[in-house]
């Protein structure tokens, strides 16, 4: 293929304010298969169970619509989109509050191994995880929830032609059920962003204790891990490994802004179409102005949210060099967005809004867990400041 | 609709300009070219100083006149309102007498909609017109009018009949300003700056030829005016000149007029927020060492960014003929939030220095008159309120509000 041409490199680099229409094409499937498979019947039926996602539904999600690999290239067995079909898929998962682990094995892992991963164990991890077969996850805070790599104390020592791991890791999404887990973790003797890099090993190896944590959001399950001598393969490099961490949690940041907006979209959908039911006072609660100027206020916020988180990860897709600023910048947008259309959602149902039978609270608790999850905004707004320079 | 190709336009326009076009010719002369040969308002009709074009081939006349740097035909102001409001319900009298002095600046135009006792609700208008003898009387008063003390002609909405409905008892007429009965009055805004003016009629007379449309179809006639300033009809821009074209004698006289149509509008950038100043003011001022203000500032920019974005989305699904969702109609409360948002983050950077004005304050100014500019963006063009019920009825498909001004409107309350 000729690469030369410059207009087309051009043009193909260009930010992106439009889907294609295939991207149109791939956002309706994907949500009439969530539509029909993951109604908010099977998201309470499995947010009760342990393992928090049917085996079943995420074969099919797999094999007919090959999502975990959505945006893996296609030499290592993926489907070779990009960011931006990543992006739409979180979004659709969002919205229809699949319990599924998407966002650990394609999202944190997959995103990982890309980043970090030799040629070598490219072609030794990816395949599985675009099939579907194999579960996977990436472990970077610890305890504190510090978001920050430079935070990291577990520790790799090296052993032979691998590494001993040791120290606790805490809010891993999946894993209590992932088989690879990538951890990051810091050489001896080392501070700061040196020394970083990730790891990799079989969640059921030896020195590998995994405790399931009581989450808010029971849709997305978290747990502890803790390592005590277990034995870990380096990832790539430790030179890069801060580098890497970085850009797979950036990306994470991306695809959690778009998973937000799918959800507060519901969320404002459930309010409108409520607003316009609901009689009170002899009229739909729906006409009176302070409902009515409530929701326009809501879908501006919606609106203005998708526009960052759509922004992010088409800057992402072409690489633009601000992309690192963006992810903060939607992902601050998103988590002051989400929770609040989700408590507005709420307010407007009114009492019903609180209670367990209606389905406003599985969204609320999705969108207060993701506020802090990779870190809360007024992180991402100071790491804003930071990267471009203020 | 012509079925001439764009390549023929193109070469036709280039071939009239390399005979007709000089940088040296009066300006009013060479826009009477431009509106006798149709290459003014190429999209308009043939037999009103048109050639009956589509916009997109339209488009390519002006890039030719852009590029040998040609003047345009006047466009600022609401004379391309008043223009466009004539060629759709205007009379052939009407046309013939107005249109080419719209396009060549020779007349300008103002706009009598408001009023004190109807903001918001422009058609609760109580500006009486009545018919005596061969001229309608007019009575009231008019506010907001942008240029009324160098207007001409003002576009007039009036009340000609109190026992019909609201809507219907409204009559449109091209009124002459400069005449005894109307009394045109500087209005001086709370930022110092007057853009605007207040209108008194006492018995001014319009010519019965001057009624656009029929008796009792004002409403209809000034939804025309209004969806076109909503579309921005009224350029306020230059067009831009190329680099290399010749400048002529006619450029300096473009100039003076579009820095006399520009002058009241001079804060218009204050009364956005200017977005663009807070990131260089925090830094000559500091602040941006508080983590508070730059969390302030944080919030302002990634609302600012993504209001911007909205409206790139919004421009990009209408390129590519897909159908505006909500993200269309959002751009004006968006702004207000940001002009909000930038009122008060300005602020925060400024400290004790908001407490001055003028030169000696931060930037010779500006950053004063920022604060006081701002409450205008939230009311000007439609208030955030009226907006929040455009979104929610016509975006969300709310209910509308319930109405207590329906039956005659002799009978309905107001101010």
């Amino acid at each position: 293929m000729d690469t030369s041409d410059e207009s087309s490199t051009e043009t193909k680099r260009r930010i992106q304010f439009a889907f294609t229409d295939e991207q149109e094409q791939f956002r309706s499937q994907l949500r009439r298969f969530l539509t029909d498979r993951s109604p908010t019947t099977e998201v309470r039926r499995l947010m009760a169970t342990a393992e928090g996602y049917d085996p079943a539904v995420w074969r099919q999600l797999s094999e007919e619509l090959a999502l975990p690999g959505i945006h893996i290239p296609e030499q290592y067995g993926g489907a070779g989109f990009g960011m931006v079909e990543l992006c739409i898929a979180t979004e659709e998962l969002g919205r229809a509050l699949l319990c599924a682990p998407f966002f650990s094995t394609a999202v944190l892992a997959a995103n990982a191994i890309l980043n970090a991963g030799t040629e070598a164990q490219k072609f030794a991890l990816l395949p599985e995880i675009a099939k579907g077969t194999r579960l996977a996850t990436l472990a970077v805070t610890e305890p504190d929830g510090n978001w920050d790599p430079s935070g990291i104390n577990a520790l790799a020592t090296p052993d032979g032609n691998g590494y001993r791991l040791d120290g606790v890791k805490s809010y891993v999404v999946d894993g209590h059920v992932a088989a690879v887990l990538i951890v990051a973790a810091r050489t001896p003797g080392t501070v700061g962003r040196d020394g970083l890099a990730l790891f990799t090993l079989d969640a059921n190896a030896g020195g590998v204790q995994r405790r399931l944590l009581e989450s808010m959001d029971p849709s997305r399950k978290i747990a502890q891990i803790e390592f005590r001598g277990a034995h870990a393969t380096l990832l790539g490099n430790v030179n890069d490994g801060a580098q890497a961490i970085l850009r797979t949690l950036d990306q994470a940041a991306i695809a959690l802004a778009n998973e937000m907006v799918g959800g507060a979209q519901t969320m404002l959908d459930s309010a409108v179409s409520y607003a316009k039911l609901r009689v009170q006072f002899g009229r739909t609660i729906g006409s009176f102005q302070a409902i009515k100027h409530k929701l326009a206020d809501m879908l501006l916020d919606v609106e203005l949210a998708k526009s960052a988180a759509y922004y992010a990860a088409q800057a992402a897709a072409v690489d633009d060099p601000e992309w690192p600023a963006l992810a903060s910048l939607a992902k601050a947008a998103a988590s002051e967005t989400y929770p609040h259309t989700a408590a507005e959602c709420i307010q407007i149902h009114g009492g019903i809004g609180f209670t367990w039978d209606n389905d406003t609270h599985l969204w609320f608790k999705r969108a207060k867990s993701s506020e802090v999850f990779l870190g809360q905004p007024s992180y991402h707004r100071e790491l804003l400041m930071q990267r471009w320079g203020v | 609709m012509s079925t001439i190709s764009a390549a023929e336009v193109r070469a036709e326009v280039r071939a009239w300009l390399a005979d007709n076009w000089d940088p040296d010719m009066p300006l009013v002369q060479w826009r009477g070219k431009l509106a006798d040969s149709g290459w003014g308002m190429p999209q308009w009709p043939k037999e009103w100083h048109g050639r009956g074009l589509m916009h997109t081939i339209a488009r390519v006349v002006e890039e030719e006149m852009a590029n040998v740097g040609a003047v345009s035909v006047a466009k600022s102001g609401v004379r391309l309102l008043a223009a466009a409001t004539l060629l759709e319900h205007g009379s052939d009298l009407q046309r013939k007498k107005f249109l080419r002095r719209i396009l060549t600046g020779e007349d300008t135009w103002c706009q009598f909609f408001s009023e004190p006792g109807s903001g918001s609700d422009l058609a609760g208008a109580t500006t009486r017109a009545e018919l005596k003898g061969d001229f309608w009387i007019i009575n009231g008063q008019k506010v907001w009018t942008t240029s009324a003390h160098h207007a001409d002609h003002g576009l007039l909405l009036a009340r000609t009949d109190w026992d019909a409905p609201k809507h219907d008892g409204l009559s449109y007429f091209v009124i002459d300003v400069k005449q005894p009965g109307v009394d045109v009055q500087q209005l001086k805004q709370m930022n110092g700056h007057a853009s605007f003016n207040q209108v008194f009629f006492t018995d001014a007379k319009v010519p019965q030829e001057n009624l656009v449309g029929r008796v009792g179809e004002g409403w209809r006639v000034a939804v025309t005016t209004l969806a076109h300033e909503r579309r921005g009809a009224d350029g306020l821009q230059p067009s831009a000149l190329k680099r290399g074209a010749r400048i002529g004698r006619i450029h300096a006289e473009e100039r003076a007029e579009t820095e006399k149509a520009n002058q009241p509008y001079k804060w218009y950038p204050q009364r956005a927020g200017r977005v663009d100043l807070i990131i260089d003011r925090a830094k000559e001022t500091g602040a941006n060492k508080d983590p508070y203000v730059r969390q302030e500032i944080a919030k302002l920019m990634i609302l600012a960014k993504s209001a911007e974005w909205t409206a790139r989305r919004a421009r990009a699904a209408q390129q590519q003929g897909r159908p505006q969702g909500p993200e269309g109609s959002l751009g004006k409360l968006a702004a207000s939030h940001v002009a909000r948002g930038c009122s008060r983050v300005h602020t925060l950077l400024t400290g004790t220095y908001a407490m001055l004005t003028g030169h000696e304050s931060p930037r010779e100014g500006v950053v004063a008159e920022i604060l006081v500019s701002v409450p205008a963006v939230s009311i000007a063009g439609g208030t955030d309120e009226i907006q929040r019920n455009i979104i929610a009825e016509r975006v969300l498909e709310l209910p509308k509000e319930p109405r207590f001004d329906t039956g005659p409107f002799r009978n309905v309350r107001r101010n």
